[in-house]
């Protein structure tokens, strides 16, 4: 009988994982799992232009190569154990599921922070249904309060902006995305977001939400109470490896896997995209995580070939793994875009134009350059992504 | 061939595509993004990388 696929996860990593084994030439049975009823579809749109004009999620579909027309798309369903050794899986509903070879294709969820107080009116986002759930609370003269000034969160400003809302920020960094912009890019975006109406709470934390039933204020730790129609929690990410636990796999950060993104080669088990901790050999092949929207399919299409090869029996190729990290984000009317790892740099410098106008910013390191970053300055790019390919 | 339809409304000029199949789209002067309509079937596959990594997801490929 010919060897079945599961690809536990039904969003980019697992559609592209699922293309890549069939381009690979696998020809058995791929079943997808995903928590969620919908296909796969693109969730950067759930943060601005889909969360400003509506979220119709089949309008965010991907659309699915021919090569994937037979697979057995198991929605609405998860995984909540496995036993590897074993080759099954238990869903939530007690079902078992039996592989011959698994794609971990099961991605993160937004960090949740213990604060007490009233649970209605406080929302993550990171699917349709969240963004439909927000998208109800954004409009004129209802206040916003934002945890979290990464790029979630600072485009969800820039949407209730758009929208009429009252926008607060608040975040323990010292500025919006330092993290992967540094301290002089992140104050530039941070004065387009004051030119905008958003009013930032940095370095502050919340202490408790107050409210009855539904959370009508939010109270920081320096005493300043911030009213509230709804809370939009934006901290980050957690990987669901849950189901994973008991079998041995190092899930100290999501789950690590080499550079054909193998977990493991006697059982073939791959892992792709958010929560995959994979080498790249154009930084060093340290193994990380990268949740940019690129990586997915770049993990995805290398995946699917490693699993196509063990489940021959052959070695999978064992040449480096250079995908070059990407990321863009549209807040107001700018245009941030990125090559490479800028968030590893230790050095930054402004190379034309300025932090709170349209710039180019290259990130070092001891190495070189690692990555760089324009705003509205895209077309500018390409010799930068080329020099970062040749490091 | 392989026929290629740009979304311009979705297009917002990030220019992955060109990186994937340079002889099929590019950014001009402008930033603006121009791309071939038709190409060779041997050109296949990286046209469909270039409409797998498209951020605004706006490339259609389709056959002739």
């Amino acid at each position: 009988m010919a060897a079945s696929v599961v690809v536990v996860g039904a969003g980019l990593g697992g559609l592209r994982a699922a293309e890549s084994l069939r381009a690979a030439g696998f020809e058995g049975a791929i079943t997808v799992v995903g928590d969620e009823p919908s296909m796969p579809y693109n969730r950067p749109p759930l943060s601005k232009e889909a969360l400003s004009a509506g979220v119709h999620v089949a309008e965010l579909e991907f659309r699915r190569k021919p090569s994937v027309a037979d697979v057995n798309w198991q929605l609405g369903s998860q995984v909540i154990s496995s036993d590897l050794a074993a080759r099954t899986l238990t869903l939530a509903d007690g079902t078992q599921l039996a592989f011959d070879g698994l794609v971990i294709a099961s991605g993160i969820r937004p960090r949740r922070l213990p604060i007490p107080g009233p649970e209605t009116g406080r929302h993550v986002l990171r699917t349709a249904h969240d963004a439909m759930n927000v998208r109800n609370y954004l409009t004129p003269g209802r206040s916003a309060v934002i945890m979290g000034a990464g790029f979630i969160g600072c485009e969800v400003a820039a949407t209730a902006r758009g929208l009429g809302s009252e926008v607060h920020v608040v975040a323990l960094d010292e500025q919006p995305m330092i993290r992967p912009l540094g301290a002089e890019l992140g104050l530039g975006m941070r004065s387009r977001h004051l030119k905008h109406g958003v009013d930032f709470h940095l370095g502050r934390t919340v202490r408790e939400f107050l409210g009855g039933d539904h959370v009508t204020s939010v109270l920081l730790d320096d005493g300043t109470e911030l009213p509230a129609s709804v809370v939009i929690e934006a901290v980050g990410s957690v990987c669901n490896v849950e189901w994973l636990q008991g079998n041995g796999l190092d899930l100290t950060d999501g789950v690590l896997v080499d550079q054909g993104m193998v977990v493991h080669s006697e059982i073939p088990i791959v892992a792709v995209g958010d929560v995959a901790r994979h080498p790249n050999s154009l930084f060093g092949n340290i193994p990380r995580r990268i949740e940019h929207w690129n990586m997915p399919t770049e993990t995805g299409r290398r995946a699917g070939a490693s699993l196509a090869a063990l489940l021959r029996g052959e070695q999978p190729d064992q040449g480096p793994f250079s995908a070059m990290p990407a990321f863009w984000s549209d807040q107001y009317a700018y245009k941030l875009q990125s090559f490479g790892m800028p968030g590893i740099a230790t050095s930054i410098q402004i190379v034309d134009g300025s932090a709170d106008d349209a710039c180019i910013v290259e990130y070092c390191d001891d190495t070189g350059l690692v990555g760089v970053v324009g705003v509205d300055r895209t077309a500018e790019l390409a010799p930068y992504r080329k020099q970062l390919l040749d490091r | 061939m392989v026929i290629i339809t740009v979304d311009m409304e979705k297009c917002q000029n990030y220019g992955q595509c060109c990186f994937e199949a340079d002889d099929v789209f590019a950014l001009n002067g402008d930033g603006q993004l121009e791309y071939v309509k038709e190409a060779d079937e041997s050109r296949r596959a990286d046209i469909e990388s270039a409409a797998d990594i498209c951020p605004m997801q706006a490339i259609t490929v389709d056959k002739k």
